[in-house]
């Protein structure tokens, strides 16, 4: 009583001058369809909540971290070693950044699952969108903040896929760049987009975007067979919110509440438990051991343009990616009306299939990355013995060249290896001794031709040594021998 | 409808809103001006290019590819480690010369010499060449970026400065 009254007072005082609390109660107690009240609808909020965690702790690493090319590794080592907090920061802000991403590509699914891009929140989906590419930007350029050899590489390919553009690819570069080449003008450059430019631009959308929300309505539960029709729509939503709704706050936030919660409780464990994200190697570009590895949200991308047929990288890079986007921009303009639910749109659901599996897929791929060479196969991976036993003198000189003129770069022997060409063990089972040798000297099928770099004596050892790399129970490729031709009947 | 009766006869008000206008559009164009043109200044053709020393011809034994490293020729005070750029030099023998850009002519990542097989080999998509820098296998739509050279005085002189790409060579 004694602490209420006071309380009371002072926040009758801010009220009287301010107005904030009779401006926001309406917004924060209008009615919403019942059935929103539903753990589906939580992703919406819970992304909003990690932005504002990422804000937080974003401004918190730029208090230390220093945007310029020659000291960011170091403060960013002394973000990790020594301030206080520093590393589990960082870590948060590197685990913020993975959940804002997911979580924001789940509240997409259900939003289109539930077709609540349809009439009128067209605008709401379309600069939903566009958040989505800015936090994707957030996540590359972030990537490159933490200015390692990951980062080096990274803006390396960015600009590389820049530089495809016709007649304007060297200027893009450039600018991309802030000069000729990757150096300090394009650190500061990511810097000023990472902290300045895209976070403004994706603040004014979540302003416009929660305002859409609250101005049209949270989407109804979709009901099969019930369609969206642009003459009667907002009657008949009005009519039904007004007839069974409930209050936004506390009815459907408390689930919101929880989702946010869990979240961040989500993003603050894996911190805990993961640590830190690099920073890895130092940007030095004479350090050529780097293997360069995109973070999860584009080890999709990576692995699409190692498996895509050369002749199409171009064209899906700067023509089809594009055109996807702005298709996915453009859902709303031709699919704006109709059936809503999930259960009569077999086409959304399919599409949401495919593409979900195609994306899983191929970041699962690019973990693995079989289409790398393992660089240090030829001095780190040892001959397995059961190869070289039993094998006369000559079989040995060719196990030795399989080792030493480093052919396990790209294939295994004894599950030991590159995964780029196809596996030696077994090898005599499908070449014969003159196919083994043409496959050696000419290449073909994605392997170099060495001809010109073995001498034919090593060339002898080596296809020696092939031929015993088959199962004792299994008997050796032979040349198809070709049936005499048929006469054929006129 | 106050708003057309205000606009539409030649009033003071309607005149000092047309100069208010103009005024303001002018200003962000003087504004806009040199805000579009900092942000495209970093854009440059062959002036991004200088020639560099890489060392004396010796250091680079005929027959062999070795790494090379030179700074930036356009380098900031605080440009760090990324001041440094990597290329292979190929002796081919005499005063012929192959200097490859380090960048693979994919999508840019290090590639790296394998002297025993004689290939250089990108570790992000798999892509390879011969040592003579023509494209061996996987994506690269070319061979390796090769700088020009010139031997002057026993040194070995290469013309770069700029990131290597499909749009821009070295």
């Amino acid at each position: 009583m004694n602490f209420i009254s006071p309380l009371r007072s002072v926040a009758g005082w801010l009220e009287a001058r301010t107005g904030l609390a009779s401006a926001v109660t309406p917004a924060m107690t209008h009615p919403v369809p019942r059935r929103t009240a539903s753990w589906w609808y939580v992703f919406g909020s819970a992304t909003l909540a990690l932005f504002a965690l990422q804000i937080a702790t974003g401004i918190c690493l730029a208090l230390v971290y220093v945007p310029a090319a020659d000291q960011a590794y170091q403060s960013l080592q002394y973000l990790n070693d020594q301030a206080v907090f520093g590393a589990y920061l960082r870590a948060v802000h590197f685990w913020g950044s993975n959940a804002m991403v997911l979580v924001m590509t789940l509240h997409m699914i259900q939003v289109f699952l539930f077709g609540a891009y349809k009439y009128p929140r067209e605008l709401t989906w379309i600069a939903g969108v566009f958040m989505l590419l800015c936090t994707l930007g957030m996540a590359f350029t972030g990537q490159i903040l933490r200015w390692d050899q990951d980062a080096y590489w990274g803006l390396g390919i960015g600009a590389s896929i820049a530089a495809r553009a016709p007649v304007v690819g060297s200027m893009l570069v450039h600018v991309l760049l802030g000069g000729p080449i990757i150096a300090g003008r394009t650190l500061s450059r990511f810097f000023a987009l990472h902290v300045f430019v895209v976070p403004g631009i994706l603040i004014a959308l979540t302003g416009l975007h929660v305002w859409l929300v609250l101005r049209l309505g949270v989407n109804e539960w979709p009901m099969p067979g019930r369609l969206v029709d642009r003459q009667t729509y907002r009657a008949r939503y009005e009519a039904d919110v007004h007839r069974d709704g409930v209050p936004f706050f506390p009815v459907a936030a408390r689930k919101d509440m929880v989702g946010m919660g869990v979240a961040i409780l989500a993003v603050l464990a894996c911190a805990a438990i993961f640590g830190p994200n690099g920073p890895h190697g130092v940007p030095d570009p004479t350090i050529t051991d780097a293997s360069p590895r995109p973070d999860f949200y584009f080890l999709s991308v990576f692995a699409l343009l190692a498996l895509l047929p050369p002749w199409t990288e171009t064209f899906i890079l700067l023509v089809a990616m594009p055109l996807a986007i702005v298709l996915l921009l453009a859902v709303p303009l031709f699919a704006g009306t109709g059936e809503k639910s999930w259960r009569r749109r077999p086409v959304a659901v399919l599409s949401v299939l495919v593409i979900l599996l195609t994306v899983t897929t191929l970041a699962a791929l690019g973990v693995r990355s079989p289409w790398s060479p393992v660089m240090d196969a030829g001095t780190a991976l040892a001959t397995p013995a059961a190869y070289v036993q039993s094998r006369s003198p000559l079989q040995l000189q060719g196990a030795l060249v399989v080792q030493n003129k480093q052919c396990r770069n790209c294939h295994s022997l004894g599950g030991e290896g590159g995964a780029r060409g196809p596996a030696l063990d077994g090898v005599a089972t499908r070449l014969t001794r003159d196919q083994l040798i043409r496959q050696v000297l000419q290449g073909g099928g994605n392997m170099p031709a060495y001809g010109k770099n073995l001498t034919p004596a090593e060339v002898n050892a080596l296809v020696a040594f092939l031929e015993t790399l088959r199962p004792s129970n299994q008997s050796p490729a032979r040349t198809p021998v070709t049936a005499r031709p048929v006469a054929r009947a006129e | 409808m106050c708003a057309n009766h205000d606009v539409l006869p030649p009033t003071r008000r309607g005149f000092l809103f047309t100069v208010g206008v103009a005024l303001s559009a002018l200003a962000a164009t003087l504004a806009g001006i040199p805000i579009i043109g900092y942000l495209f200044g970093p854009v440059r053709g062959r002036a991004g290019q200088a020639w560099i020393k890489l060392g004396s011809v010796a250091s680079f034994p005929e027959g062999q590819t070795r790494l090379a490293t030179y700074d930036n020729p356009f380098r900031v005070a605080w440009d760090g480690p990324t001041a440094r750029i990597a290329c292979w030099v190929r002796h081919v023998g005499g005063d012929r010369f192959q200097v490859f850009a380090i960048n693979c002519a994919h999508l840019g990542c290090p590639v790296r010499w394998f002297a025993q097989s004689r290939l250089f080999m990108c570790p992000c998509h798999g892509g390879a060449y011969y040592e003579d820098g023509s494209r061996a296998s996987g994506p690269p739509p070319r061979g390796l970026f090769e700088y020009e050279y010139q031997i002057r005085e026993g040194q070995l002189w290469v013309r770069g400065g700029q990131l290597p790409t499909l749009a821009g060579p070295v």
